[in-house]
């Protein structure tokens, strides 16, 4: 932090040292220590993804152990669910940008943030306890009795791990309804949000919703493990489809935590680079409502071929649906946002366009798995890999990756190369195709999952989808580097890089350490631009 | 130029092709859609693509017609792939009366068969072509899924429940057979060959299988009656402690405590198992639980057993 350009009062400045940042109230830099943390686990999560894909270039399971990749796509999805993907959006872009965007100085629990963030941190030690003790090789799913009988890990200490770090979800997300609620600057109503903060909220009501489900769920699987109490296992009473129906109760709508953040964040970008209202701002604002509502309705079409009854099979296909309507909403909001608008051509924009492809192939392919007929085909096989790595990657890490570069020069104060990441944001959308496309033809084909050896005919779509995941990967660590060095060397960033509205872009970059100097009072909606020369007709 | 990868499974059950009917369907709406949304981003990116450093967007801000649109639209095509899938799902979930029984138990990490004339395999499936086959699938530990994507029917095996499937053949080959449900370390070992065959080549296999084990389970199921002395309560006529067995299989029971539930494979499982769970109304909670004591074969042989009992003239009012 030598650059003497700085805002002599930015939130970076003074207090230095360790013991200013780990104690530290400030949202923002609460935010920032999620990103290192979640930015680890993120590599290490890639790391086992790049295990798996190495087993699979062959047909037969001869690189590890069975009982090692079975840990590795285990720990591969637990780290990248819970440890990257859930704390991702919001913890970081949230925390460090909805106080701003409601005009408020900080979250309205600052201690409780930082509580969030040491809990975060001690679920994700305890569950790195059980990787380097035994290890665990459930999936990431915790299916009984499996995991309560017969697996020979660590589940206990995995699941205490993951029932800590749903207490950071809660806080975090009690944090954030108590913050839109109560910390709006004068004249911020409700529908002058901009809608990353709606998207927030409706995130932060499943998180609280529905997190207390998962913790209470994996807590009774490590008391059937250690006390052998019979809840799912036949053997001793228990019924082994009723973890599953918990289980999905929250997971199914922790896959709406991971991607309706990056659905804000989207709203955010497709505005700022087409410098225009969001077309139809409250059918977007509203559509992240009724998805966080839906989205509880549906846990069920994971279990099609579970044995649920076929009545129940129907109610769970008809509502998985509906749910898609919202999606398909705000994609063609998104798309009818960049008509007549003045889109620019700036590296977020090219992660706003790779994001509206991979998320409408991932949305419209849960079609094909809410299709109650047609999922007992393609049910525990590829296509459903492919299906949500192109909602969770291709939709909420694109959106992650768009946000990152686009409040990047705020949270920094520091310009990073255009060039290089335009180049990293063709290399993640050209090397995510490659991976996970062919695997939507090997689940067509019948290829199930987790599988570490396969039919030698499966073998030239698995070389593909591991050549891809080598692009994809020079895709992720680019940003690595260029972003890390612009901290160090970066030009300094003006207020305003991108001439977007919104609260974020008022203050000077970095934000000084209260965000704002004097009171901020709203007098007009969200993402009004205003024509400072005649508006060019297309 | 050819494509180095198959594109789809054998298509080889009366299913199969209109499952791949459905998936072709729901693909061109999907590649409609998706081509849509790229090219109008695409070419809005470009036509309306910034020119001066410091103009701005038009002041559109939406249209409720517009809105209802890409509202209803995408609603109808969804409710019409919603009733396609469900009524194919119907005629999944459903076996057919006449479907010859096949007895299938998995556990880590095999498939043990049983056919109805009492012929045994392992990882491995005869069936002929053109019957309708139902598969009655218990688990030994934990929960396996039998799945056979030549036919596009698939199942989970879970324990502590029977659960069924049924597919017809329709062309003859040899099939995979995967379990795809993870059961842990060889769950991609759990694998094995389905062969569909002409009938008489079907009844040649049989007539030349492993003749020791050549059992039918219904008889081995009588020899299990007797052996656990079920005979002992469940006898012919109403003098036994325990209810009359002749004709049970498929009618209603009128429980203790008032319920009524259908004799289905899992009522007579869970009778065996777990007597007390469910008491048929006029009889005392005394019959001892088998839980732990038989497997999930003798189950399914004691329920081959009992389906054979048909109501004696006498009792034909039950």
């Amino acid at each position: 932090m030598s650059n003497a350009v700085q805002p002599r009062n930015s939130y970076l400045d003074a207090p230095y040292g360790v013991a200013a940042w780990l104690l530290t109230k400030d949202h923002k830099r609460i935010a920032i220590l999620y990103l290192i943390s979640i930015t680890l686990f993120f590599a290490v999560g890639g790391m086992f993804a790049a295990g798996i894909r190495m087993e699979l270039l062959t047909p037969r399971g001869d690189l590890w152990t069975p009982d090692l990749y079975n840990k590795l796509f285990t720990l591969h999805g637990v780290v990248m669910v819970f440890f990257f993907l859930i704390p991702s959006i919001p913890a970081v872009l949230g925390n460090f940008l909805m106080p701003i965007m409601c005009g408020a100085k900080d979250l309205a629990f600052p201690r409780i943030n930082l509580l969030s963030w040491y809990i975060y941190l001690l679920g994700a030690t305890v569950t790195l306890a059980a990787v380097f003790n035994g290890g665990l090789d459930t999936g990431w799913t915790f299916y009984t009795p499996y995991s309560s009988v017969s697996s020979q890990t660590s589940v206990t200490t995995a699941a205490v791990g993951v029932f800590i770090t749903g207490f950071s979800s809660i806080l975090t997300g009690l944090n954030f309804i108590v913050t839109v609620h109560r910390m709006r600057a004068p004249g911020l109503t409700w529908f002058r949000l901009p809608l990353f903060v709606w998207a927030i909220y409706a995130t932060s009501l499943v998180m609280i919703l529905g997190t207390p489900v998962i913790a209470i769920t994996v807590l009774l699987v490590g008391a059937e493990r250690a006390l052998h109490l019979g809840f799912f296992d036949p053997a001793r009473g228990g019924d082994p489809v009723l973890f599953q129906h918990l289980f999905w109760f929250y997971s199914h709508p922790a896959v709406y935590i991971m991607i309706l953040p990056g659905m804000g964040v989207i709203s955010e970008l497709v505005a700022a680079m087409s410098r225009k209202q969001v077309f139809g701002y409250s059918f977007v604002a509203f559509s992240s409502l009724a998805i966080a509502i839906l989205g509880f309705l549906v846990w069920g079409h994971h279990l099609f071929v579970s044995s649920q009854s076929i009545y129940a099979g129907l109610v769970f296909s008809i509502i998985s649906m509906l749910v898609a309507i919202p999606s398909a909403v705000k994609t063609f909001n998104w798309t009818a946002t960049m008509y007549k608008g003045s889109v620019s051509w700036e590296s977020p924009t090219w992660w706003v366009v790779g994001f509206m492809g991979l998320f409408t192939i991932g949305g419209l392919t849960g079609l094909f798995l809410a299709t109650i007929g047609l999922d007992i085909h393609l049910t525990d096989t590829y296509f459903v890999v492919a299906h949500f790595h192109y909602i969770m990657v291709g939709g909420a890490i694109m959106a992650y990756m768009g946000g990152l570069h686009f409040w990047w020069p705020k949270m920094t104060g520091k310009l990073y190369s255009e060039g290089a990441a335009k180049t990293s944001a063709v290399l993640v959308f050209v090397g995510f195709n490659l991976t996970f496309f062919p695997q939507f033809l090997l689940g067509y084909m019948g290829m199930p999952r987790r599988y570490q050896a396969y039919p030698d005919e499966f073998q030239v779509l698995n070389v593909l989808s591991s050549a891809g995941a080598g692009v994809l990967f020079l895709g992720y660590v680019l940003p690595a580097f260029y972003l890390t060095y612009s901290i160090f060397k970066g030009a300094q960033s003006p207020a305003n890089p991108w001439g977007a509205t919104g609260l974020e872009w008022t203050i000077a970059s970095p934000p000084p350490t209260f965000n704002f100097d004097e009171e901020v009072i709203v007098t007009e909606p969200a993402y009004n631009y205003k024509p400072t020369r005649e508006v060019h007709v297309g | 130029m050819s494509i180095p990868f198959p594109l789809l499974p054998p298509s080889a059950s009366s299913v199969s092709t209109e499952v791949d009917l459905l998936y072709l369907f729901i693909t061109a709406v999907s590649a409609f859609f998706t081509i849509l949304v790229a090219a109008l981003v695409v070419i809005f990116a470009i036509k309306y693509r910034r020119r001066h450093a410091d103009e701005v967007g038009a002041d559109i801000h939406g249209s409720l017609a517009l809105e209802l649109t890409w509202t209803f639209i995408p609603f109808a095509i969804a409710m019409v792939m919603f009733f396609w899938g469900a009524d194919l799902f119907f005629r999944l979930a459903r076996p057919p009366v006449d479907a010859m029984e096949v007895f299938v138990v998995g556990k880590q990490w095999m498939w043990k068969v049983q056919h109805p004339e009492g012929v045994r395999e392992i990882n491995e499936l005869h069936v002929p072509i053109g019957r309708n086959v139902r598969i009655t699938l218990g688990s030994e530990d934990v929960i396996h899924d039998y799945s056979i994507p030549a036919f596009r029917v698939k199942m989970d095996v879970v324990p502590g429940k029977l659960t069924t499937m049924w597919f017809k053949a329709t062309v003859p080959g040899t099939y995979h057979l995967f379990c795809a449900e993870y059961c842990g370390t060889k769950h991609a070992g759990m694998i094995g060959q389905v062969f569909a065959m002409e009938p008489q080549a079907y009844e040649a296999w049989l007539a030349g299988g492993t003749g020791a084990s050549s059992v039918p389970p219904a008889q081995a199921g009588e020899k299990l009656f007797s052996e656990f002395a079920c005979i002992t309560c469940h006898k012919g006529d109403s003098s036994g402690r325990g209810p009359i067995l002749s004709g049970v299989y498929g009618s209603n029971v009128e429980l203790a405590d008032g319920r009524k539930v259908v004799a289905d494979d899992n009522y007579i499982r869970e009778s065996i198992m777990v007597p007390t769970a469910k008491v048929v109304k006029g009889f005392q909670p005394i019959m001892p639980p088998f839980q732990g004591v038989i497997g999930e074969e003798q189950i399914m042989q004691l329920i081959a057993y009992v389906k054979t009992l048909k109501p004696a003239d006498g009792q034909a009012a039950r």
